[in-house]
């Protein structure tokens, strides 16, 4: 029997007043134009609540660029969700975090770029460093538990002591060190942020030294830099195992990324219930067990650990979503991983590329154009 | 192993929630980004922590209704572990 959807992420909108250069959003985000109203949200709470869904991420974009969100959450907490919300922290003034915590909000993960103002509003390309160390002294008064959440790359993970410092002063419960993911944003932006063995190897120190000084106060998460791995991570514990993404217009996804791969036709919950997308879709089903799995996979006595890694990655480095994740050593498509490492040694970068509505528009017309050849 | 003061009262851990799911047939504790499946057993030890019942009274209150088990050393056991996983607070009687 399949178990649950527990995971919900709801992304209510790809509005974000930042411009981070590694957003997982879709590059073509701007062609959303019709996102979910609230009362469609609170019919997929609803569904996905008897479903079996527990955990609650708010999510975008920036989710408080909902003016509706007091009243998600409020339906979240009558559901017996655990909310969270997934910030960059714009927008969240005192009143609307009391308001938030009352409609029943349980935690909040706000977002740093970096410990260092210069790099924070950078890489963001907004003033936003000096409002987000306001935001976290804002949410610690309220009572909120904090997971503070840092992207890293080749441009901050030297700072690691000084963002875990910054943790620290601010009290948080929980930091989340996530080594950047390279799909969307971040992959066109990758010889940019693929940081190198040794840098890696130093902020793994790093962290096991602030583990050995402070103990487990403040819990660390740290998410591995998987191009630098000998395997793959396993995809979301699993493709339709646990996790839904329901995206602003309303499609329901097996994790942030999977709308890239064009031959799956993901079902928006405008046309069906959470059930019927959870237990019947083609595309739920369509990595699910094990009929799908090809060599070196099938006959590898690991496949159980990381079911074959991340079937985004396969897409977007071999153009096939059901090969080894290249990130494994053992994958045909290896030499990828391998030309991505090696090309950060050269010089050759291009520009930076930020997310915003300007280049998104642009990926929209250059999709067009190459769809009817030209 | 017995650290425990019977009179110390333990508090679920601010963050922490305890409740039912219909679709897992099992109490959960929720926290930020995570679930802990609770056994029944778990579960029965867990419904009574209510911030002001003290280990004694929670023990008397499961031997009343499993009459004739020794549940002492278990419920010492199981809060001693879900203390030092950060799930609950102790605090002794002012």
């Amino acid at each position: 029997m399949l178990s649950p959807p527990l995971w919900l992420l709801a992304e209510l909108t790809y509005r974000c007043p930042l411009h981070c250069v590694y957003c997982s959003n879709p590059l073509d985000y701007h062609a959303c134009d019709r996102e979910l109203t609230t009362a469609e949200w609170i019919r997929v709470l609803r569904e996905a609540r008897a479903a079996g869904a527990v955990q609650l991420g708010l999510s975008g974009g920036e989710p408080l660029a909902r003016g509706d969100l007091e009243i998600i959450v409020g339906e979240a907490r009558a559901l017996g969700f655990y909310s969270n919300l997934i910030t960059s922290g714009v927008g969240l003034d005192q009143p609307r975090a009391a308001a938030l915590r009352k409609a029943g909000l349980d935690h909040v993960q706000l977002s740093f770029q970096d410990s260092t103002r210069e790099l924070n509003d950078f890489l963001s390309h907004s003033r936003t460093f000096d409002l987000k160390l306001a935001v976290a002294r804002t949410l610690k008064a309220e009572g909120y538990p904090i997971v503070l959440n840092v992207v890293l790359h080749r441009h901050n993970l030297d700072h690691i002591e000084k963002i875990l410092e910054m943790a620290q002063r601010l009290e948080v419960d929980f930091l989340e060190l996530a080594n950047v993911q390279f799909y969307g944003w971040a992959l066109l932006n990758r010889a940019h942020l693929l940081p190198t063995a040794d840098q890696l190897a130093r902020a793994e120190q790093a962290v096991q030294r602030f583990r050995a000084r402070h103990g487990e106060q403040m819990r660390i998460y740290f998410v591995v830099a998987d191009y630098h791995e000998r395997r793959p991570k396993r995809c979301m514990n699993g493709w339709g195992a646990v996790f839904m993404v329901i995206t602003p217009d309303g499609l329901a996804l097996p994790c942030h990324q999977a709308r890239i791969i064009p031959h799956l036709q993901f079902p928006s919950v405008r046309d069906f219930s959470i059930p019927e997308i959870w237990n019947n879709s083609a595309a739920f089903n369509h990595f699910r067990g094990d009929a799908w799995v090809r060599e070196p996979c099938r006959s590898c006595p690991e496949w159980q650990q990381d079911r074959g890694g991340c079937r985004c990655q396969a897409w977007l480095l071999t153009g096939d979503a059901a090969a080894t994740d290249p990130v494994c050593e053992l994958a045909p498509g290896h030499d990828r991983v391998v030309a991505a490492l090696n090309a950060t040694a050269g010089a050759t970068r291009g520009p930076l590329r930020f997310r915003d509505d300007a280049a998104s528009r642009q990926f929209i017309i250059e999709a067009r154009r190459a769809r009817h050849g030209r | 192993m017995n650290q425990l003061d019977s009179a110390a009262i333990p508090a679920l851990a601010p963050h922490y929630r305890l409740q039912w799911e219909p679709a897992q047939n099992a109490h959960v504790l929720l926290y930020p980004e995570g679930m802990i499946r609770l056994s029944p057993s778990a579960a029965e030890i867990m419904r009574r922590i209510d911030g002001s019942a003290s280990v004694e009274q929670i023990v008397v209150a499961l031997e009343a209704v499993y009459a004739g088990a020794d549940l002492r050393a278990d419920v010492v056991e199981f809060l001693t572990v879900a203390a030092a996983r950060g799930w609950l607070r102790m605090r002794q009687r002012a």
